[in-house]
């Protein structure tokens, strides 16, 4: 519904495409719409008056690149300033004491919890042992909530019996950590509102027994206009470090990152995303720009591929496709490898202009489609995997009685196998579909 | 499986807050303020003035669109009915807001002939389990018969949290492991609802963001579960917005509405600062009431959407 900051953006290029240079009213146009979509963003309204009179600022006082349209121009200083905005260097938490207190902080439902799950699985990835201390005394179950999280990642959990005070689970929580050589304390606490007085004492109290070095607020991506408040009373209080953005596999913009930073000075830290535990991003500032942008995140694409494939089998793989030997093995083999990248909706979503396609690709991991295809394939002998040719009606009986499916669907999956080589020819023969372009082509991306 | 049996005191109390009325008269502040100053009694209502009601009513998260929707039509309905002066303009703005949510018929909610069911649903984190254990408390102090159900088997102890609140307010819960299917969580409650003649079942489900296809088909076939065990069922689907949420709450509005039929909006945590203007904005674009509003998070502080107090509160002190 909403038209992304990008679209419009693209817009006003377009309609500058061939002007010489941009008008006062060219330039008011473009304003108006830029303000237009970063309100829609939930950008703060303060923070975008702000942010508006820079950019006419800076378009009013030159700033002429060569080899870009006026329309090019704008919007290479929307990006440049929100990333300037944003900041340049990404926080990097100070865990240097022995143990590091991480404390975390923000509104009801904000994501807590399940950030501090995340961050104990960063903390054990560095080969550093965390202690996660659940000091939510409030809501019911909370503490269940992180022992099980706890449970699944293989961290240690610091309980006290229900009816122990937030105060005193963090202080015998540091002692604990203390005795057992805990390299990271994260502390977990109640989800509190911000004009809460009596709440935010308490972490006060919490706060200056424990002197965490990182305190992190915690804040959904989907917050509107309150995020500056809500950020100021918890920063005033509290030696807040930096925030975590969560639920950023969801399609708010996350203008609310913008607001806080311009309003506190606060870096962002982490990007959240998604429900598993590994969903925890270091913070880029450009891609974050390009978010509010709307113009997708194919850097974090990347990497999250590279960081899950097997580098030399998807080397093999992409060998063979090249000469044409590609088999069925090799096809399950990339099924396997997809499955360990992550959610295939969250990855597609990531590249610019792919978002629609990433329900569907998502859907069909999600119903179950990929489990049978594998299941077909694992019912084949070595022999048919490589030569499925080979595969007549008797045997096409055979391995869908075997994976519990109907010859149909894996005549189905024989016959899009065909089309996957037949792709593949084409595409060692040079013949790659680009991704991208549009308005990162424009910037130079 | 059933608890009925006698509460235990699973979680502490925390400081009491004091949550009066619909709990929104409560804190003076943000638009209420700024309107005023604003639209001051005397004063003639000018482009400025108007210019300055936009801005304060996007600073209450109504949004672009719906903001300049309803300036309009006040500015309009200003000139038509009345004078120019500020607080002419003030009545103007006032009225145009509350026809809006009068109009989608906010605040009236009946729950209907036995057995109701009433499903919530929402994004992570909005207060539905929350908001059933209020709603439970609610219904039960009115003397009505019910059920929960925790479909939300996905996230970490969301079943007992709900347990934990099925205890307190002492309805029964009906559970099963994590993990299970939401659809059999939920039919297993419509059926104990009807074996045993109960007033209404309220199914609790997962959070989940609007954008994930794959889990919203899953809500979409817990509430096939339901209407093909009870034809007309669920009576109620209530959408839980948290009023700290901004204009991504018009999208979940959206997507709810798609994919679970939304009959209403509760709208939580509007005990912050936050104005929940969003909710506005979605009620009036989808033509669905604001039937309740979280006020706090004692067992007792939900209330009944009241459209006149949603207005006097965004707008005057």
């Amino acid at each position: 519904m909403f038209e992304s900051l990008s679209a419009r953006l693209q817009g006003v290029a377009e309609r500058l495409r061939g002007t010489a240079r941009i008008t006062e009213a060219d330039l008011d146009a473009s304003l108006r719409e830029i303000r237009l979509a970063l309100l829609e963003a939930d950008v703060n309204f303060k923070v975008v008056k702000g942010f508006v009179a820079r950019v006419r600022e800076r378009a009013v006082g030159g700033d002429l690149l060569s080899g870009l349209n006026p329309g090019q121009q704008i919007v290479k200083i929307v990006h440049d300033e929100l990333v300037a905005v944003l900041g340049g260097e990404r926080h990097r938490l100070n865990l240097a004491t022995k143990p590091a207190v991480v404390m975390l902080v923000g509104l009801q439902g904000s994501g807590k919890t399940t950030t501090a799950a995340k961050l104990a699985v960063r903390v054990r990835r560095e080969g550093r042992k965390p202690l996660l201390v659940a000091a939510d005394v409030y809501r019911p179950a909370a503490v269940d909530q992180l022992v099980q999280l706890g449970d699944q990642i293989g961290a240690e959990v610091h309980t006290r019996p229900v009816g122990t005070p937030a105060l005193e689970v963090a202080r015998s929580g540091l002692e604990v950590a203390r005795q057992r050589g805990i390299d990271v304390m994260i502390l977990d606490t109640a989800g509190r509102l911000h004009v809460d007085d009596a709440m935010m004492d308490e972490l006060v109290r919490i706060s200056g027994a424990v002197m965490p070095s990182e305190t992190l607020l915690v804040v959904d991506a989907m917050t509107g206009q309150e995020s500056v408040r809500v950020a100021e009373a918890f920063h005033a209080k509290l030696p807040v470090t930096g925030l975590v953005l969560t639920k950023m596999d969801g399609d708010a913009r996350g203008g609310a990152a913008l607001s806080i930073r311009s309003a506190t000075g606060l870096p962002v830290a982490f990007l959240g995303t998604g429900e598993r535990t590994d969903g925890l991003e270091p913070f880029h500032p450009d891609r974050l720009a390009q978010r509010i942008l709307g113009m997708g995140d194919i850097l974090s694409f990347v990497e999250r591929v590279q960081e899950n494939i097997d580098t030399a089998e998807a080397e093999r793989t992409a060998q063979r496709m090249m000469e044409n030997r590609f088999t069925l093995e090799d096809f399950r083999s990339q099924l396997h490898q997809i499955k360990n990248v992550g959610p295939i909706g969250e990855l597609i979503g990531m590249i610019p202009g792919a978002g629609q396609m990433a329900g569907a690709a998502q859907e069909a991991v999600d119903s179950g489609q990929m489990k049978r295809i594998e299941a077909i394939i694992d019912s084949m002998t070595p022999e048919e995997r490589r030569r499925p040719d080979l595969i007549k009606a008797s045997r096409r009986r055979r391995i869908a009685l075997g994976s519990g499916t109907s010859t149909a669907e894996v005549n189905r999956l024989l016959k899009q196998f065909v089309e996957m080589q037949k792709m593949m020819k084409m595409l060692s023969g040079g013949k790659v579909p680009r991704l991208g372009g549009g308005l990162g082509a424009l910037l130079g991306r | 499986m059933f608890r009925d049996d006698a509460p235990a005191p699973t979680t502490i109390a925390r400081p009491q807050r004091d949550p009066t009325g619909m709990g929104l008269r409560a804190r003076p502040s943000g638009l209420g303020a700024r309107l005023r100053s604003i639209l001051g009694a005397g004063t003639p209502a000018t482009e400025a003035t108007w210019d300055e009601v936009e801005e304060a009513l996007i600073a209450a998260d109504v949004g672009a669109t719906t903001t300049l929707e309803i300036v309009d039509a006040a500015r309009e309905r200003c000139r038509r009915e009345s004078g120019g002066s500020g607080e002419d303009a003030r009545r103007a703005l006032a009225a145009e807001i509350r026809d809006r949510l009068v109009r989608v018929r906010s605040g009236q909610f009946e729950l209907g002939p036995a057995p109701s069911v009433i499903l919530f649903v929402g994004v992570n984190g909005t207060g539905k389990t929350t908001t059933i254990a209020k709603l439970a408390a609610r219904l039960k102090g009115e003397g009505r018969t019910l059920v929960l159900a925790a479909a939300d088997t996905f996230r970490a102890a969301a079943v007992e949290q709900l347990r934990i609140w099925g205890e307190q307010v002492g309805v029964p819960v009906v559970a099963q492991r994590a993990g299970a299917d939401p659809g059999a969580v939920a039919f297993d409650a419509v059926a104990a609802a009807e074996s045993r003649g109960l007033d209404a079942v309220l199914v609790d489900t997962a959070g989940r963001l609007q954008n994930k296809q794959q889990l919203m088909a899953e809500l979409a076939k817990i509430r096939r579960v339901i209407e093909r065990r009870l034809p007309g069922q669920p009576r109620h689907v209530l959408l839980v917005l948290d009023a700290t949420t901004g204009q991504n709450g018009i999208l979940q509005a959206e997507a709810f509405s798609r994919e679970a039929g939304v009959t209403g909006i509760v709208l939580t945590k509007l005990d912050g600062t936050a104005k929940g203007g969003v909710a506005l904005a979605a009620a009036d674009r989808l033509g669905v009431p604001i039937l309740f509003v979280g006020v706090g998070e004692e067992i007792d502080a939900l209330a009944p959407f009241d459209p006149e107090a949603f207005v006097e509160w965004l707008l005057s002190e």
